[in-house]
């Protein structure tokens, strides 16, 4: 452990170093935002921009990650559920804005010429001749925004606390999250002419009316993606720091003790668990309108692992950490594919042993050491 | 079945301790009480509140504080952290969301602080602490909930002389019309602090009384010494 530590010490002045660490550390918010706000879409080009933004949007389910595993003793393997649930909202609006209006895209116009006008063309092909009661909501931008913030927090909840009321945890629990996602995927392939299947909801172009494919509408969304994940990233500060942070750590530790005290351990875990759902749906949401796309690939086991490497890779016990991990490990994913995609599987596999081993509070973990090493050399 | 047909009431302002050789049923006693485990059938009364039909927090607001065997405190918090949780205010997620320290939750944690030793280690991590101060912290985690009756499981195993002594202080002098019930295996701590014993044996009631009625008691001595 030491040997991973002093590897990465820069061999510049010794004192200046914990102080830079210190400064790092107290205003991590505000360089993340500087980062994230000014430096990217200030330098890279749309479509840079645009990788960037596909990266923010996964740092939202590991912001929730951080709160509910690092700090709840809650691995859930089910936050692609959740992530997914906002990006088939926000697809399923997408797709009817752009099948109201024929012309918009090629494929609606070849709907439109099959008389059936106003519906998906995906629905079209599977002989779906009515749209199922389950899109009509989201004919309304007013209807799916509130369904986004609201709907996969509230499923979250229920399914937390009837699981942790009956003392459902641990492991157990994590299997349940597990076959929920792996539940959501086949769901999602299997029902074709409702879902859009394994191809997943795409070929929208148009938000409100708004051209998503010009470029100042690229950085409009992108601006409101990184705004919108600073901010789940104060909340997360926020709850972390309050008295129902410490609770979560005290259950984290001893949760009969918590009980012994007088708290309802399971409210307190399904309310943690409803916020890492509010924010993997919010990045979902975000996903599908600046990648253009819902799909299946997005919601099953797989992804949702992915996204808890993001938080471990980062530092399970850092907000900020969780997002400079999901954009790292998006990042080395796109060169990956770019370059050798066979090996992606293996160097995810492979980061995830070094992380747990070597670096089990991730990238965080070596400022903390840092820091750790530096107090005490002066 | 580990306790059976046991009947068992304890006073207002009362300590009794109970004894009783390994697999008497000691431990399940507490647990049926505080609500860790749920009795089969019976009732277990507490004020006018039925304790069987409630959950562990419900047990713990209505005013029954437990301490386990082992140590069982938040070892990734500070001292001041692990007693702060503890006080009754706000307790559910919207009020601990909110929750701010008032000056009279501090002096209180001060005061208790110091009736269990941890005044000059309010900032250490719980963690680090030793075992005896770790026992005396749970019970500090108890007395900042305000219970009226206090159930604790061997609250002197593990500790030296020294500390055993500090505790049988501690205990005799808690004071505030609050009941206990000690569940131990040190006779010599026992005859500190008992005013009533209550021996169990195969989970039913054998003996009752003072020390000295106890341990002349030709059953007990049989129990223990296997005559």
């Amino acid at each position: 452990m030491n040997k991973a530590a002093t590897s990465v010490q820069p061999k510049s002045n010794r004192t200046l170093r914990p102080a830079l660490v210190d400064l790092l550390d107290r205003f991590s918010v505000p360089i993340l935002a500087f980062l994230v706000l000014l430096v990217i879409p200030l330098t890279l080009d749309v479509f840079r921009l645009g990788l960037a933004a596909k990266y923010l949007c996964f740092a939202f389910p590991a912001v929730g990650i951080v709160l509910i595993w690092g700090y709840g003793g809650i691995l859930s393997l089910g936050q692609g559920v959740f992530f997914g649930m906002g990006s088939y909202m926000m697809a399923m609006f997408l797709k009817l804005e752009s099948a109201a209006n024929p012309g918009s895209s090629s494929s609606t116009a070849l709907s439109a010429f099959f008389g059936a006008a106003g519906l998906p063309d995906f629905m079209v092909w599977n002989s779906v001749e009515e749209l199922p009661w389950f899109w009509e909501p989201f004919h309304h931008v007013w209807v799916t925004i509130p369904a986004i913030f609201i709907l996969p927090p509230l499923i979250a909840f229920i399914l937390g606390y009837v699981n942790f009321r009956n003392r459902v945890g641990g492991v157990y629990f994590t299997i349940v999250t597990l076959s929920v996602s792996a539940i959501m995927a086949i769901v999602i392939i299997g029902q074709q002419g409702y879902t859009g299947g394994i191809n997943g909801i795409t070929d929208f172009k148009t938000f409100q009316g708004l051209d998503l494919d010009n470029d100042q509408a690229k950085y409009v969304m992108y601006l409101i993606t990184a705004s919108l994940l600073i901010l789940a990233v104060l909340v997360g500060r926020f709850i972390l720091k309050s008295r129902l942070g410490r609770v979560l750590v005290a259950i984290r530790d001893h949760e009969d003790r918590v009980r012994f005290s007088g708290y309802d351990s399971a409210m307190f875990k399904a309310f943690v668990f409803a916020v890492g759902a509010l924010f993997a749906s919010v990045g979902g949401a975000m996903f599908t309108i600046q990648v253009g796309l819902a799909s299946p690939s997005l919601v099953g086991i797989v992804p949702s692992i992915e996204m808890v490497i993001y938080a471990a890779v980062g530092g399970r016990l850092s907000l900020i950490g969780a997002v400079y991990g999901a954009f790292l490990v998006n990042a080395a994913k796109t060169f990956f594919s770019e370059n050798f995609v066979e090996y992606w599987v293996y160097f995810i596999g492979a980061l995830y042993v070094i992380i747990v081993m070597f670096l089990p509070l991730g990238l965080a973990g070596i400022l903390d050491k840092l820091r750790g090493s530096g107090g005490r050399s002066g | 079945m580990a306790v059976d047909g046991l009947t068992f009431s304890v006073e207002h302002d009362e300590l009794r301790v109970v004894i009783g050789p390994n697999g008497a049923g000691k431990t399940t006693l507490l647990d049926m009480i505080c609500g860790k485990t749920k009795p089969t059938y019976g009732s277990i009364k507490f004020k006018d509140l039925e304790l069987s039909q409630m959950v562990e927090y419900q047990i713990t607001r209505a005013g029954v504080g437990r301490k386990f065997q082992t140590p069982s405190i938040y070892v990734d918090l500070t001292v001041l952290e692990n007693l702060d949780i503890s006080s009754p205010e706000k307790r559910s997620v919207r009020g601990s969301l909110f929750y701010k320290r008032t000056p009279e939750i501090t002096e209180k944690i001060e005061s208790i602080a110091e009736r269990i030793s941890l005044q000059d280690d309010l900032e250490t991590k719980a963690g680090t602490l030793s075992h005896g101060q770790k026992q005396w912290l749970e019970i500090g985690l108890l007395l900042m909930q305000d219970p009226e009756l206090l159930l604790l499981d061997e609250p002197v195993a593990g500790m030296s002389a020294r500390e055993r002594e500090l505790t049988a202080e501690l205990l005799k002098n808690i004071g505030g019309g609050r009941s206990l019930v000690v569940i131990e295996h040190d006779m010599a701590f026992v005859k500190m602090i008992a005013q009533t014993v209550t021996v169990l044996h195969q989970g039913r009631l054998l003996a009752e009384g003072s020390m000295d009625q106890v341990q002349n008691d030709e059953r007990v001595i049989e129990v223990y010494l296997g005559r």
